[in-house]
Order: structure tokens, then sequence, then C-alpha cells
């Protein structure tokens, strides 16, 4: 399996860190999720060849990690915090709208495959809640209005 | 980009460059940057260790643990490499000051993991970051590049003949991985699962080598502490509780955010002054001022010094710094249950009473909130609760116990007055059908032990 010449220039460079190759394997899962779309069977059992260590030894730390998935999601992943700060400024609301105007749950991807909606716990934005991710872009201090924004934005680019 | 408030009563120490373009490196050398780094290879290590000893600094990921004193247990020969870990994984909820650090002073966690690694004979450091933090792993990234290039990392730095290696790694998603040990285990590319201790990781750690393994913002202290002087920093605060804090006022407040006040700082004061107050003109209910782990305080504890030893005599800890302050239209027990859902979603599974446990608080308190509970319940959850405490190998048990406890101790009205099938009787009933937990939560979705993810 090949990875695109940024990519493998970072497993490059990552595997100088450490003394043990092993070291890489959850950045590495990160980035190649990030590129693939999943972690991927592929992805895993190249990753596994890489390290020299088994699928199933690779597949036990996949399970672990809440970032990682081993399905295509949609491309857009909105992940809400309703963890205590942002629950106390009204995430709830936040989350209920959003699964209205998509029309979808925790965990679920619109049928345009752009969106996938998941209720996620804290991610480090309590004093700026409520708030989301889109992907790794951090949206906060939200309103409904400020979501509907969020989500046309994501929606109209190219 | 997170926003920047200020109050008159911040002693800026920690954040004394934040907003000041601190991240490009000739700016941070304008502010005095890298000055500590150099002081500390003169000094050597016990002169460095001395000094934050001196200092008071104690940890400020949650424990509170004297760093000196942690710094001073690694053993000064060893036949295996010596490491440093900054543990940036920040996840405890409410906690969110290790982010601004990153993003407006990188190179001082930097020079922290140096100035440690000299301390302790170490000369290997690595940043650990949650996943999540992806831009603040980019920025810690170009800041290690950036001091590779001028020859603060690498071979013989400052030309000092020492060497210090550097690298910032990336986690993906996991509450678990902020525990030490199992951060080490996550740094050796396995699932966060916590070590068995003694050993200590000060003895054996990552790779079975001694390690130091410090919270971001204690050692962005130390730069500080090696310029100012250890005695100049403990006199910022109470006696033993050295520093100032980055406290991440949060929740139901006019002004919530991160403010640096000194230790021992009045946490009435904090929530009325600091933080604008309670909003919509509500009442203060109660706080958790550590973090969602630690036991809540009711509106009438408020009236106490913001450090490690006072709030632990007020029966809470001061934790993480992270203070929740939740107003009187909050219910308890729908609060109680948020934070048990947090706790049964993060639980590796590996201690039976902290896997088992949680979910079996988690369904009670579900079945609770809705109008199914009974009366035996509420001592079932206290009874359930007590028993994680101090039977699992990690911190995980007692931080899912210790709030629910406090919760049904504190407020045990608020559960009876759920008895008898009656609805919530804190909240607009027509919103009630619209809680995650009753509706769109799919709980087979999100349950890690039937479904991988």
């Amino acid at each position: 399996m090949k990875f695109s010449d940024q990519l493998e220039k970072r497993f490059t460079e990552l595997l100088t860190h450490y003394p043990i190759k092993r070291s890489a394997l959850i950045p590495m899962l990160l980035y190649a999720q990030d590129e693939v779309g999943c972690v991927s069977d592929e992805v895993v059992h190249e990753i596994a060849a890489r390290l020299d260590l088994t699928d199933l030894e690779v597949r036990n730390v996949v399970s672990y990690y809440s970032m990682l998935h081993t399905k295509p999601i949609g491309k857009y992943n909105i992940q809400v915090c309703t963890n205590i700060s942002c629950m106390l400024r009204g995430a709830e609301n936040i989350f209920d709208h959003i699964r209205k105007r998509l029309g979808i749950g925790h965990k679920q991807d619109t049928p345009d495959g752009l969106f996938h909606l998941e209720e996620v716990e804290c991610i480090g934005a309590c004093c700026w809640g409520p708030a989301l991710q889109v992907n790794y872009d951090f949206h906060e201090s939200l309103t409904r209005e400020k979501v509907d924004e969020v989500l046309d934005r994501y929606r109209s680019r190219p | 980009m997170a926003n920047l408030v200020s109050h008159p009563d911040e002693v800026r120490v920690v954040s004394k460059r934040f907003g000041q373009g601190a991240t490009d490196i000739d700016r941070y050398l304008a502010l005095d940057g890298y000055q500590a780094t150099q002081k500390a290879l003169g000094m050597g290590a016990d002169a460095v260790i001395n000094e934050v000893k001196a200092s008071n600094l104690r940890g400020r990921g949650g424990a509170g643990f004297p760093a000196g004193m942690k710094w001073s247990f690694v053993p000064k020969q060893s036949p295996k490499p010596k490491y440093v870990l900054c543990n940036g994984d920040e996840s405890e909820p409410g906690t969110c000051k290790d982010r601004l650090i990153f993003e407006h002073d990188p190179h001082s966690v930097i020079e922290g993991v140096i100035i440690a690694g000299i301390a302790v004979g170490s000369h290997q450091g690595y940043i650990y970051l949650r996943g999540e933090y992806r831009y603040l792993i980019e920025i810690m990234e170009k800041a290690v590049a950036d001091a590779y290039a001028r020859g603060f990392l690498g071979k013989n730095i400052f030309g000092s003949g020492y060497d210090f290696e550097c690298a910032v790694q990336t986690g993906a998603g996991a509450y678990e991985v902020g525990e030490e040990s199992a951060l080490m285990e996550s740094l050796e590319g396995k699932r966060g699962i916590p070590r068995v201790r003694p050993p200590f990781p000060a003895v054996v750690g990552l790779y079975g080598g001694p390690t130091v393994i410090n919270n971001a913002e204690t050692l962005a202290n130390v730069p500080h502490i090696i310029l100012g002087g250890g005695e100049w920093y403990a006199g910022l605060g109470p006696p033993k509780n050295g520093g100032t804090r980055l406290f991440c006022l949060s929740g139901s407040v006019n002004k919530p955010g991160v403010y640096e006040l000194p230790m021992g700082y009045n946490l009435r004061k904090m929530i009325d002054e600091v933080a604008g107050g309670i909003w919509n003109g509500r009442k203060l209910k109660a706080v958790q001022p550590g973090g969602s782990s630690v036991p809540v305080l009711t509106a009438d504890e408020v009236d106490i010094a913001m450090d490690f030893d006072s709030v632990g005599k007020a029966g809470s800890m001061l934790g993480s710094g992270a203070v929740v302050i939740i107003d009187d239209s909050t219910c308890m027990v729908k609060y109680a249950l948020r934070v048990m859902r947090f706790y049964q979603h993060e639980s590796c599974g590996w201690c039976i009473p902290c896997r088992e446990g949680t979910d079996w608080l988690k369904k009670t308190l579900t079945r609770f909130h809705s109008g199914g509970g009974v009366r035996r319940d509420i001592d079932n959850i206290q009874y359930l609760a007590e028993n994680m405490l101090g039977r699992t190998f990690c911190p995980l048990g007692d931080a899912a116990a210790m709030p629910i406890i406090s919760l049904v101790k504190k407020f045990r009205k608020e559960f009876e007055d759920h008895l008898e099938g009656k609805p919530c009787p804190y909240e607009d009933h027509g919103k009630i059908g619209q809680l995650p937990v009753l509706t769109a939560y799919d709980h087979r979705a999100a349950d890690p032990w039937t479904h991988a993810h």
C-alpha cells in the first residue's frame, strides 16, 4: 500500500523519534486515517507489516482509541461536546438542533456522505462552551445561529 | 483559537507571554526565552532540583505532588536511558489551560522539558498531546523544529556539551491516557492501560527506564522558577503551595475563561468577581473546584482558599484547576448522570470495580433520572461508588466515585424528588424528551464493549 509522499516522509521521520518501532503506531494510525478516510483492513495490514507487528496487535490498539474508526464516515465529522461545562451552557440543545437539521443521530452519516455526527466527551473547550469540532477545527461559544453558519460554510465548500 | 480574558487580580507568570506572539522563536527570545535553560545548564542537576523544591511547585495535572521531590526520586545512575515526558493529554472535563500554553507559549514547554532533563540526567524528552489538539501539535512540532535549527535541542545544546533530543507525540482519543503509566503504554504503541505500581515511573517508566512525567503547566512554570528563583515563586502562594495557577472558570457564569490567579485565591471571589457572577440572574448551587473527578462543594462551602491543602480540608480537591460552576436551574441527578456517562465511556476496562461500577452506575442513574427510580437505589448508588474507591490500579475509579458520593450526600433531596415515577422536577418537562440519554443517545453504538469504533 502506498501513502502520499508527504505521509511517507512523516512516517520516516516518526521512526527516528523512538528506540522501538512500535511507538510510531498510534500517530501512524491517526495520520493514515486522515489520508485514507478510515483505518481499513488494508491500512491495518500495511502498518502492522511496517512495524513488525501482527494485524491482531494493531487491531487491539485501534479498538481502544476513540478517534480511530474502521469504517469510512462522512467527510466532515461534527463532534459535539456535551460534557459538564458545555452541558451547563446548553450543549444538549445544540446537539439536538444539529440532529434535527441534518436528520441524523449519534454516529450516523448524512445520505450524501458530507456529514458525520458524534456526541463526544470533553474536547478541552470548557471555557468557550458549548463547543464542537469539525474534523480538527474548533467552533466555540455556539448558538443555534452560529451552528447554522458553521454547517452552511462546510456545505458550500468545494 | 481560544479567546483570552483578563482580570486585575491576575498574577501572570505562566501566562505572561499569552497573546505576545511567542510562538515565533525570535519573539520568544526577545521575551527572555531560553535564558532559563542556559542558566540551568550552568547550575547543574542538584542546584536545579533544589531550586524547584524551594519553589513549592506542585503538580498541575491534578495530584499536586511536589515536582522537585518527584525529580529527586530518579536514580542518578541508571543502566537504561532516562526520559522526560510532558503530559499534554488534557482531558479532564472542565480543563482547557494546557491548550492555551501550547497555543501561545510552546517554547516554555520545551524549556521545561529540557530543564527537567538536566535535573534528572535525561537526554530524551517527549511531549504528548491529545489527538484532538491537532492544531497545537502543529504549533509544537514547529517550535521543536525551530529549537533544533538554533541548536537549542540536539547535540551539544548551547555549546554546553549536553545533548537533549525532544519529539512531539499525538494521542488518538482516550481520557485514560492522561494517567501517567497509561500514557507510557500509549507512547510504547499500546492500549492505554495503567501499570501496576511499584515500581514507580521514576525507577521503571517509559521503555523500562527511569522516567519523569509532569503536566504541561507544571513544566511551563519551571523556566520562570529558574530565572526568578524558587523563593520568589513560593512567595506568590500560601505555604507549601507555591506560585500561581491557571484556573479554568467554566459553566454557569457571565465571564468564563482561563485566569491566572495566585494559589490560595478565594473561591467565592473567583466566582462572583473574576468570573463575573452567575449568569441569567440565577443563583449558585454547587461547584466542582478541580474538574469532574472531585467532590462537589455546595453554595455554602465556597468561602475557601483555592490551594491544594485548603480545598482538601474542605472535603474536595484542587485537581486540575478546572472550576465548574453550577447554577440553581441544574438538576443534580442529571449532572451525576452526565459525569458517570463520561467515566463509563472512558474506563479502560482493566480493573473490574471501575469497569463494572461505572456501567452499573450509569444504568442506574439513567433509569433514576427518567423517573424509574426506587428509594433503595439512592443508597445503592452510594454503595456502588464507595466500593470503587481505592480498588483500582489507577485513579480513574476514584475519580468516577468521588463526585457521585458527594452528590448523593449533599443533594439527597434532589434524588428523593425523582422517586415514584415523577419526571425530573428541576427541568422544563417539554425538554426532557429531548435529552440525549433518553432518545438520541444510542447506548449500543457508544458501548465500547460490544461495538468496535
